[in-house]
């Protein structure tokens, strides 16, 4: 276990936790839009910044900094205040559309950027580019349908060539991940349609009830997991009807 | 580990020799190369994809026959590479990253070639020029138009 | 021919010997990028054609760069039993000349820069023959102390022998036959070795976190991305002393227990992935790499990765996902490549330069690196002089020499005797120090606390002709076309800072831009996820420490002092000065000036675009920027 203090007051954790993991064990809150638990740190965002003032005196992305033994973290001083304001500052003025950053930079007291708006090509932008989506369908998913295209400021997250993805299952889960709702999806007819890659997959429909619920591509799973195969085409609700009847039958056939 | 089972990655450094060689041999990154590529690397398409337009050296589109480099390192920069590009632009009437009407010849920019001491420098394909001056330009143009006529020009700097 | 002992190496050495030293006639053309820039390939092909029509016995070899790159192109000729002669600025015809007398066995002095002394140390206050200096006597060399560049110049880099025969890989027999990796560690950690990419990590530390670093295999890289605009010495070493670079290497996978190694070079350096292509070819081939090593039982293989034009790629964790395979996109650190690096393995990365002097630590030994330099300061850097700077060229010194001994002792003072205003030292992460701080002696610490860097040792000489808000804004337009774009600060924040430096140098600033500009190169500088980030505001912040009237005077009186910022000058042609040579109206791009023959011409302002062509082709001197 390791031993260290958040602003002053001491917290310990196991090793291989980051300052994040202890900010928040601490009960303290730091905004972030980059990490998520499930994926290896990214420190991109750099809105999570905090002060470490033992053993040294720096400045460090806690989503992405390993717990040392007496590290001493400051999340309200001055440079680490001053550092997050302006990365809000500057997504803000990035998408200044977007609800969730609006929020955000308001509660750290920024309600207004100095730095500008957009270019109009650019005007309804909500993509703060923290890789999230990229990140969950590459490590979490491995379709890695999308990535990264360009760099700087011209970094934008697609489809290889902007058409259709072979690779994209139709699973959501970038949808689900974005932090900023950037990722546009819709269910129409016997079609998912992500919009934002270019990308439609046919739905598949339930042999019992006929209802259309998961995408065709993700029929792979059944074959991954043998023991739910049989389930594994039908809808939630036919399922759950199915695993209830399985229930019953097993309850009343076998010696209780 | 991904739900999807992933291949085992390239060698080191083999994704990017690869887009090289795609490069020298058509000028620029076609779409079906780049799909090959990934298929034979067994690396996911938006990977190759995302190198591929991450680095300056790619290209997605033809080239010219020739390509110019001005350089514009610092060095250049302090000592008239601009004015360089600047005179190229208006002779060639092209932009950088443009290409000239012809064909003859692509205008680019770069950050330094490391001819720094020799500054302001322009490359012209394989070759350096060095200590250039705006009104020695057209001199280097003709040779190359020279040697496409079919002539051979040996003519140094 | 494989190599499998010293004493095969001792043959080898014996071929190098014999090309360097022939018993005939040798010239060598210096053929490096900057050579061949200059017009060395003619040279060498007018001298090779010559010599056979005259049917001169002689023997023409390529060689690498002697760093004097202002004298550019360079010709050596060695005729036995007499000093060396350098030729500077050959051209074909003077080659032509050349051969002629030399054919009539002359050794010409006319157009000689210096001889190069056969004896390594001649007697103290002789002089030699012909009334030429020595090379080491001339300004531009007499401070110099070759380690790194110790054979640039001097051998045919595509000659392993040469190599050899200059004391080349020996230090690699000796490390991996008499020493434990252990031993070779701590050799380089009492020389104090410092790591010469620029952020001066002690090596030998590095190198021992990776060594005790758990997990197997391990990788050393050798750092060859010199992407700093201005600095060239990297190039310089992989195309003239290849091999340097590879014992260097070899010995570093050697220490930490690696087998695999790789060196990244940049792809603007073609020549210099041909040579250390070949270079590593050769190596194999004669088993200097491979399995079993000298027959130590230790086994390296080198493969070399060609960038592809991304400046983040130098940064080391950038570098490594680059070889992996992807975006050249750093990540965060901790953990440190030494513990988690390629493919999450413990890996060792080392620039070209630090690795071409540990053959020579080996050699020579800790405590006698340890002297040159000072303390904490050990050894010497090598600094490319360019910019506005009588010499230009690559040098070596000990660290602690003044920035004005680099300056006007070895550049010899600013280009056409202009007087010096600046120096930006370690590239676009570097800082702009001005004239009146040249008296600080150069270490990695004094040029960090004066806001400026020791980075790779670009060192870009600026005069009263440079204008530094324009040269911040040059930066910072950098690295906003370098930046990955991953984090916010670096992405937005370079972005944001050339916008405003952009509205100064068009004459839109405001006094509150300067304040918003500082405020943000700060917050970049502290934010940022990796180097590049990090260091990408240093240009502007160490302008407006030092250069505030500059900026002041763009914003308060919409005035360029140096009358370079477009938007705030104008072009006018004197009458009483100008010849009507009419040179001026047809180098001008934009079509701007007119006039008859033989008469004063004129410049339409609504047409010219300010960019000073005429300004320099005038023969007269006589147009004038209106500040």
């Amino acid at each position: 276990m390791i031993n260290l203090t958040v602003n002053e007051q001491p917290v310990t954790v196991p090793e291989g936790t980051t300052i994040l993991q202890a900010v928040r064990a601490a009960g303290v809150e730091l905004p972030t839009l980059c990490f998520h638990e499930g994926l290896a740190p990214y420190g991109a965002c750099r809105l999570c910044m905090v002060s470490i003032a033992a053993p040294r005196h720096a400045l460090v992305a806690s989503c992405a900094y390993p717990v040392e033994e007496g590290l001493a973290v400051e999340t309200n001083s001055p440079e680490a205040v001053s550092a997050r304001r302006l990365a809000l500052e500057f997504l803000l003025s990035r998408c200044p559309q977007s609800e969730v950053i609006q929020e955000m930079a308001a509660q750290e007291g920024v309600t207004a950027s100095r730095f500008g708006t957009p270019p109009p090509e650019r005007a309804e932008e909500l993509c703060v580019l923290c890789g999230l989506c990229v990140r969950v369908c590459r490590e979490a998913i491995g379709a890695a349908a999308i990535g990264f295209i360009g760099r700087g400021m011209e970094r934008r997250v697609g489809t290889p060539f902007d058409i259709q993805a072979a690779t994209c299952i139709g699973c959501g889960a970038c949808a689900e991940i974005c932090p900023t709702k950037a990722i546009k999806i819709e269910d129409r007819g016997n079609k998912r349609i992500l919009h934002t890659w270019h990308t439609t997959v046919e739905l598949h429909k339930c042999p019992q009830c006929g209802k259309l619920f998961a995408p065709e591509p993700m029929a792979f799973l059944g074959e991954m997991f043998p023991e739910i195969e049989e389930q594994w085409a039908l809808c939630p609700e036919c399922r759950r009807a199915r695993t209830a009847q399985q229930w019953v039958e097993q309850r009343f056939t076998s010696p209780a | 580990m991904p739900l999807i089972p992933q291949p085992p990655p390239p060698a080191g450094g083999a994704l990017l020799a690869r887009l090289h060689a795609i490069n020298a041999e058509y000028g620029y990154l076609p779409e079906e190369e780049l799909r090959r590529a990934a298929e034979e690397l067994g690396v996911p398409l938006s990977q190759v994809y995302s190198a591929a337009t991450f680095y300056a050296a790619f290209s997605f589109q033809p080239r010219g026959r020739h390509t110019i480099h001005v350089c514009l390192g610092t060095a250049c920069y302090i000592r008239g590479g601009e004015k360089l590009l600047e005179k190229l632009e208006s002779t060639l009437g092209v932009r950088p990253g443009e290409t000239t009407d012809d064909r003859a010849f692509t205008v680019e920019t770069v950050h330094c070639v490391g001819s720094c001491s020799m500054s302001p420098v322009m490359r012209v394909d394989g070759d350096t020029y060095g200590r250039l001056r705006a009104d020695l330009l057209p001199r280097i143009l003709r040779k190359y138009r020279e040697q496409e006529a079919g002539g051979v020009s040996d003519e140094g700097m | 021919m494989k190599v499998c002992s010293r004493s095969d190496l001792e043959t080898l050495r014996a071929k190098g010997l014999s090309t360097l030293y022939p018993s005939r006639l040798k010239v060598s053309v210096g053929m490096a990028t900057c050579g061949l820039a200059t017009g060395a390939a003619a040279v060498y092909d007018t001298l090779r054609d010559e010599a056979l029509q005259r049917e001169l016995d002689l023997m023409l070899v390529a060689t690498g760069c002697l760093g004097y790159c202002q004298q550019e192109p360079l010709v050596e000729v060695r005729m036995p039993g007499r000093d060396r002669v350098l030729y500077a600025r050959m051209t074909a015809d003077r080659a032509r000349e050349l051969i002629a007398a030399l054919a009539e066995g002359n050794l010409p002095t006319e157009g000689a820069l210096a001889i190069i002394p056969e004896e390594k140390e001649p007697p103290a206050g002789s002089k030699p023959a012909g009334g030429l200096p020595r090379l080491n006597e001339l300004p531009f060399y007499a401070r110099q102390r070759k380690i790194i560049l110790r054979n640039c110049g001097l051998i045919d880099p595509t000659s392993i022998e040469e190599y050899i025969a200059q004391g080349g890989y020996e230090a690699m027999a000796h490390a991996l036959l008499d020493l434990t990796p252990e031993q070779v560690i701590d050799e380089v950690l009492r020389a104090g070795l410092r790591g010469r990419g620029g952020a001066g990590f002690p090596t030998g530390r590095k190198w021992q976190v990776c060594h005790d670093a758990p997990g197997q295999p391990k990788y050393v890289i050798c750092n060859g991305d010199e992407g700093d605009p201005g600095a060239y010495m990297d190039r310089t070493v992989l195309e003239s002393d290849p091999h340097s670079v590879i014992e260097g290497l070899t010995i570093a996978g050697y220490a930490i227990g690696a087998h695999e190694g790789y060196i990244y070079v940049r792809d603007e350096y073609p020549l210099a992935v041909e040579r250390v292509t070949q270079a590593v070819a050769r190596a194999q081939e004669l088993g200097l790499l491979g399995e079993n090593i000298l027959e130590s039982g230790f086994d390296f293989n080198i493969t070399i990765v060609r960038g592809a034009g991304a400046f983040v790629c130098g940064e080391e964790t950038a570098l490594i996902s680059s070889i992996e395979g992807g975006l050249g996109e750093p990540r965060p650190k901790p953990p440190f490549p030494a513990i988690s690096g390629l493919w999450g393995k413990p890996t060792v990365i080392n620039n070209v330069k630090t690795l071409a002097t540990v053959p020579v630590i080996i050699n020579r030994g800790a405590g006698w690196y340890a002297a040159i330099g000072t303390e904490n300061n050990a050894g010497t850097v090598v600094f490319s002089l360019v910019g506005r700077v009588a010499n230009t060229g690559l040098v070596e010194v000990p660290l602690g020499l003044t920035l004005r001994e680099m300056i006007e002792g070895i550049g010899g003072g600013g280009l056409n005797g202009k007087a010096v205003k600046a120096v930006q030292t370690g590239g676009p992460s570097g800082g702009c120090l001005p004239a009146r701080l040249f008296d600080l002696p150069i270490s990695y610490e004094t040029l960090t606390q004066a806001g400026s860097i020791m980075g790779s040792g670009g060192m870009v000489v600026m005069d009263e002709n440079t204008c530094m808000v324009d040269v911040a804004r040059y930066f910072i337009g950098f690295t906003m076309a370098e930046s990955c774009g991953k984090c916010t600060p670096c992405r937005e924040g370079t972005h944001y800072m050339y916008e405003i430096l952009t509205r100064i140098v068009e004459g839109k600033g405001t006094p509150e831009d300067l304040d918003l500009l500082e405020e943000v190169a700060r917050w970049v500088k502290m934010a940022s996820l990796c180097g590049l980030g990090q260091t990408a505001p240093n240009p502007v912040l160490s302008t407006l420490r030092y250069f505030h009237d500059e900026y002041e005077a763009h914003v308060e009186e919409k005035r360029c002092p140096a009358g370079v910022c477009r938007a705030l000058i104008r072009l006018a042609i004197v009458p009483d000065l100008c010849n009507g040579c009419g040179l001026c109206r047809r180098e001008c791009p934009a079509g701007a000036i007119s006039g008859e023959k033989k008469k004063p011409h004129t410049i339409n302002p609504e047409l010219c675009t300010r960019c000073r062509i005429c300004y320099d082709v005038c023969p007269v001197g006589a147009i004038e920027i209106v500040r």
